[in-house]
């Protein structure tokens, strides 16, 4: 059998050749996301700033996706449901309108009741009232704490094992990960709930897994090719990690992919988050922070001083080059 | 290096059957788990997003908050014109129909102690807006009445400091994952997966858990306390438990020390193994216990949880430790309640539940139902990708992902851990991470075989090579997944608890666990090429 290769055997591209190019583009649509996010603001759930609860009571059992589709052509905003006590309760929660007070409130609950009624004869509004955030104010607070100092914790873990140039790189790539994400949700305007928080987690923790793979073998081409030049050892590390680069990213995106397509509404902005969070990621452990390694101005002897001083796992690593110390990359 | 002992093999198999063993409860039905002896009933809880639970609805009274305010009001004033200076006399002090009056004695005072008041009665926002109005009837008789926007600001803010100390009840029972909402003015919502005990939780919500030390009024008349009158400076208060018979006793009413100096309350026994409650003062709360009780040894005291004597036990000896017991028929149980209620601090106001009912999963059943299909379809999809990418290897990346999951669950059965949504990226991101070590194990030894080693030495190779990168990939993923679980909270603990599982058994099943069946079909077969 003739097994698939994505990647053929010993590519060669220059990533490195177009950093100025990378790094212009990831600034312009970093600097776009970020204005986005300011301007447009996010579209916080129900779960964050609170809304609408109405306890909708049917005359027999309903399926929850018909309610759901139901609400959602009203363009009241994002609903979420819940079977509440027996299968024809329905409780139905919706984002407050943000101006207008108490009368646009009645306004949401009036027109819902409209359609609900067109849609699902003898049904009844048996209370509605308002309901706030699932998450305090302090909650949120310690959560974005907890991810900004997880990045910065693993910042300085490779900082301290390394060389600064690799936690500066991973620092940068990872809050620009975040950053387009949080931008995505700005623009498209999809609903930022609670469980986008774990998708954005989810985006954090695949782009440090990416850039470690990278950086590490960068670590040991540098350990074995010491007279090569900087960006030609890049180029190599790159493209020797290309075949399992896109594995890993065509696998997770495979498994997205079926999600999105088959996961059902609640998935969907989830789902989007993620796969365009891998995509976003991917792109750039390749382009932008290895290259950034080079602007930060890493050149193999910083690692050998330090490897030496170690005397660590270099040693096992075979030699290919002559050993030059006064090399200059 | 791709010789394992029989016991280096039996090691790495032992683990992972037992991980593999206390998942499979998490697939048996309810009913066939209950007959499970306690250790093998290691499921996994799964959250109210995806299975629903019990829902609460508590009601605080609004009236009750506003009583409170009054008497809060009376007391303040009280202090202010007896202890302050010059000193006002004041009488007929009386709190009916939502309004505190009281007469001045002394006329000439009246504007006086109206200036005195004043600042009192000031609202907390800068708007200026008072919380009480002032005036003065029948020239020496001062009504203080609250105003709507007082009571309303005040109700809004118990509500939130309310709504905090549930969560902080509910955490401490070992719940995960609820859900608190505030709904209208003065109700809150709150929602636990499972359908375990409700009546344990109501229980500890609808305690205040208002804890008071007070002295015994030794020289009341107990046939006047009988009937409900106390001497001035005390009052009557309910005590089931009087030894004497009588249901009441009369305690001062200066307060010792009360809920707010304790630092910390746990359930503990006291000699003739009742439970009891042990609590530790902070050092201001200890060193008044410790005054009090030295300047009234052989007295008795009262301890007062929401309005009630629990007990009334004798001072033989001044307290001075810092640390205190209440005792006073508890179970174990509900020893334990109080100590979680104590430790998460009082109600601001008395809540009662108004509603309890079932509910359904909070994602909806259909989009769970939906959710599982599309699952599965991934599982397929990844799968079968593997193989056409790594034919023989492929499957045995399969198998150790297979497992892994697997173990996974088993170990968040153990822990007794809640899968949520959030859980559920955590563990797409694991098994992601796995299936990635594979890929980066199997793309090192292609790229080995074509620098030209030999099967042996690629396979390796590639190993070893590929798990130092492996390793430093999930150490840094384990500092990130260390410092969001002890700062996060919701759902950044619940992806990081299993996070953290997640990384530890997938580095052990991706890379030991296929090294050792590739090991095994390597000396079995002695492959020359491989297809890879």
């Amino acid at each position: 059998m003739k097994l698939l290769k994505l990647v053929p055997d010993n590519t060669n591209i220059g990533f490195v050749a177009v950093r100025k190019w990378a790094f212009a583009l990831t600034a312009l649509l970093t600097v776009l996301a970020v204005g986005a996010t300011a301007h447009k603001g996010l579209n916080l759930g129900v779960d964050f700033v609170g809304g609408l609860m109405i306890e909708a009571k049917f005359p027999q059992a309903v399926e929850t996706d018909k309610v759901r589709s139901t609400i959602g052509s009203l363009g009241v905003g994002e609903s979420s449901l819940q079977q509440f006590g027996d299968p024809k309760t329905v409780q139905i929660r919706l984002p407050l309108p943000e101006q207008g007070g108490a009368g646009a409130a009645n306004a949401v609950v009036e027109k819902t009741r409209k359609a609900m009624t067109a849609q699902f004869p003898g049904v009844t509004f048996s209370r509605y009232d308002t309901v706030s955030g699932k998450v305090s104010g302090e909650l949120i607070q310690n959560g974005v704490l907890a991810v900004v100092l997880a990045i910065l914790g693993i910042a300085v873990f490779s900082w301290f094992r390394y060389e600064w140039q690799f936690g500066v790189s991973t620092f940068v790539a990872i809050v620009h990960d975040v950053l387009m994400t949080l931008g995505f949700f700005a623009i498209t305007q999809l609903e930022f709930d609670l469980n986008i928080i774990a998708a954005v987690l989810t985006i954090v923790g695949y782009s440090i897994n990416d850039k470690m793979v990278i950086d590490d073998r960068i670590r040991e081409n540098m350990r074995k090719y010491r007279k090569m030049d900087m960006k030609a050892l890049i180029d190599l590390s790159v493209n020797e990690t290309l075949p399992r680069t896109v594995m890993t990213s065509v696998t997770i995106l495979l498994a997205l992919g079926s999600l999105l397509l088959l996961g059902g509404h609640v998935l969907r902005g989830f789902t989007a988050a993620m796969m365009l969070g891998i995509i976003v990621g991917t792109y750039s452990s390749v382009y932008v922070s290895s290259s950034l390694l080079i602007s930060l101005g890493l050149s193999p002897q910083t690692s050998e001083k330090k490897a030496a001083k170690k005397g660590d796992y270099a040693g096992t690593a075979e030699r290919v080059g002559p050993r030059d110390d006064g090399a200059k990359p | 290096m791709l010789n394992f002992s029989r016991w280096a093999i039996a090691a790495i198999i032992l683990p992972l059957a037992i991980g593999v063993l206390c998942a499979i409860p998490s697939f048996l039905p309810d009913a066939t788990v209950a007959q499970l002896p306690r250790f093998m009933q290691t499921r996994v809880n799964l959250g109210l997003d995806l299975s629903g639970g019990s829902h609460l609805l508590l009601e605080a009274s609004t009236q009750d908050v506003a009583k409170q305010r009054l008497t809060n009001m009376e007391e303040q004033v009280r202090t202010e014109l007896r202890r302050g200076d010059p000193k006002i006399a004041i009488g007929d002090i009386s709190s009916r129909d939502g309004k505190l009056s009281f007469m001045v004695r002394e006329p000439s005072q009246v504007d006086a102690a109206v200036e005195r008041i004043r600042p009192l009665t000031q609202g907390a926002g800068l708007t200026g807006q008072r919380d009480f109005n002032v005036e003065v009837v029948n020239s020496s008789t001062i009504v203080i009445t609250p105003t709507d926007a007082g009571i309303k600001s005040a109700v809004k803010s118990a509500m939130e400091v309310a709504t905090e100390v549930i969560r902080k009840r509910i955490d401490e029972m070992g719940t995960r994952e609820p859900t608190i909402q505030q709904q209208g003015d003065n109700r809150i919502v709150v929602q636990v997966p499972g359908l375990q005990n409700p009546k344990a939780l109501k229980d500890l919500l609808g305690q205040t858990a208002k804890l008071e030390f007070k002295l015994v009024d030794t020289t009341a008349n107990p046939s006047e306390v009988a009937q409900g009158r106390a001497p001035v400076g005390s009052e009557v208060l309910p005590y089931a438990a009087n030894p004497s018979g009588v249901p009441v006793i009369a305690v001062k009413r200066q307060v010792m020390v009360s809920g707010e100096d304790l630092t910390d309350a746990t359930q503990g026994y006291d000699q003739s193994n009742q439970a009891i409650v042990n609590i530790r003062f902070n050092s201001a709360g200890g060193r008044r216990f410790g005054q009090v009780t030295s300047q009234n040894v052989n007295r008795p005291f009262a301890i007062i949880l929401d309005g009630k004597v629990l007990s009334a036990p004798n001072i033989n000896e001044p307290i001075l430790g810092g640390s205190a017991q209440i005792s006073g028929s508890f179970t174990v149980e509900s020893a334990n309640q109080l100590a979680i209620a104590l430790r998460s601090g009082k109600l601001p106001v008395a809540l009662t539940v108004v509603e309890e009912r079932t509910v359904g999963p909070g994602l909806g059943a259909d989009s769970i139902r939906a959710g599982l299909i599309a699952s599965v379809v991934a599982v397929v999809a990844v799968a079968a990708f593997m193989f056409v990418s790594y034919g023989r290897f492929g499957m045995y990346a399969n198998l150790a992902v297979a497992i892994n999951v697997l173990v996974i669950l088993g170990v968040m059965g153990i822990l007794g851990a809640t899968l949520t949504l959030p859980g559920i990226a955590g563990f797409v991101l694991t098994i992601g991470t796995a299936v990635d070590a594979n890929v980066l194990i199997y793309e090192r030894i292609r790229e080995e075989r074509r620098r030209g080693r030999n099967v042996v030495a690629a396979i390796e190779h590639g190993y070893k090579e590929a798990s130092r990168t492996i390793f430093e990939a999930n150490v840094t993923h384990a500092i990130a997944g260390g410092i969001m679980l002890a700062l996060g909270s919701g759902p950044v603990k619940g992806f990081a608890i299993v996070l953290l599982i997640g990384i530890a058994t997938s580095v052990f099943t991706a890379v030991t666990f296929t090294r050792v069946i590739v090991a095994n079909w390597v000396r079995r077969t002695r492959p020359t090429d491989i297809h890879i």
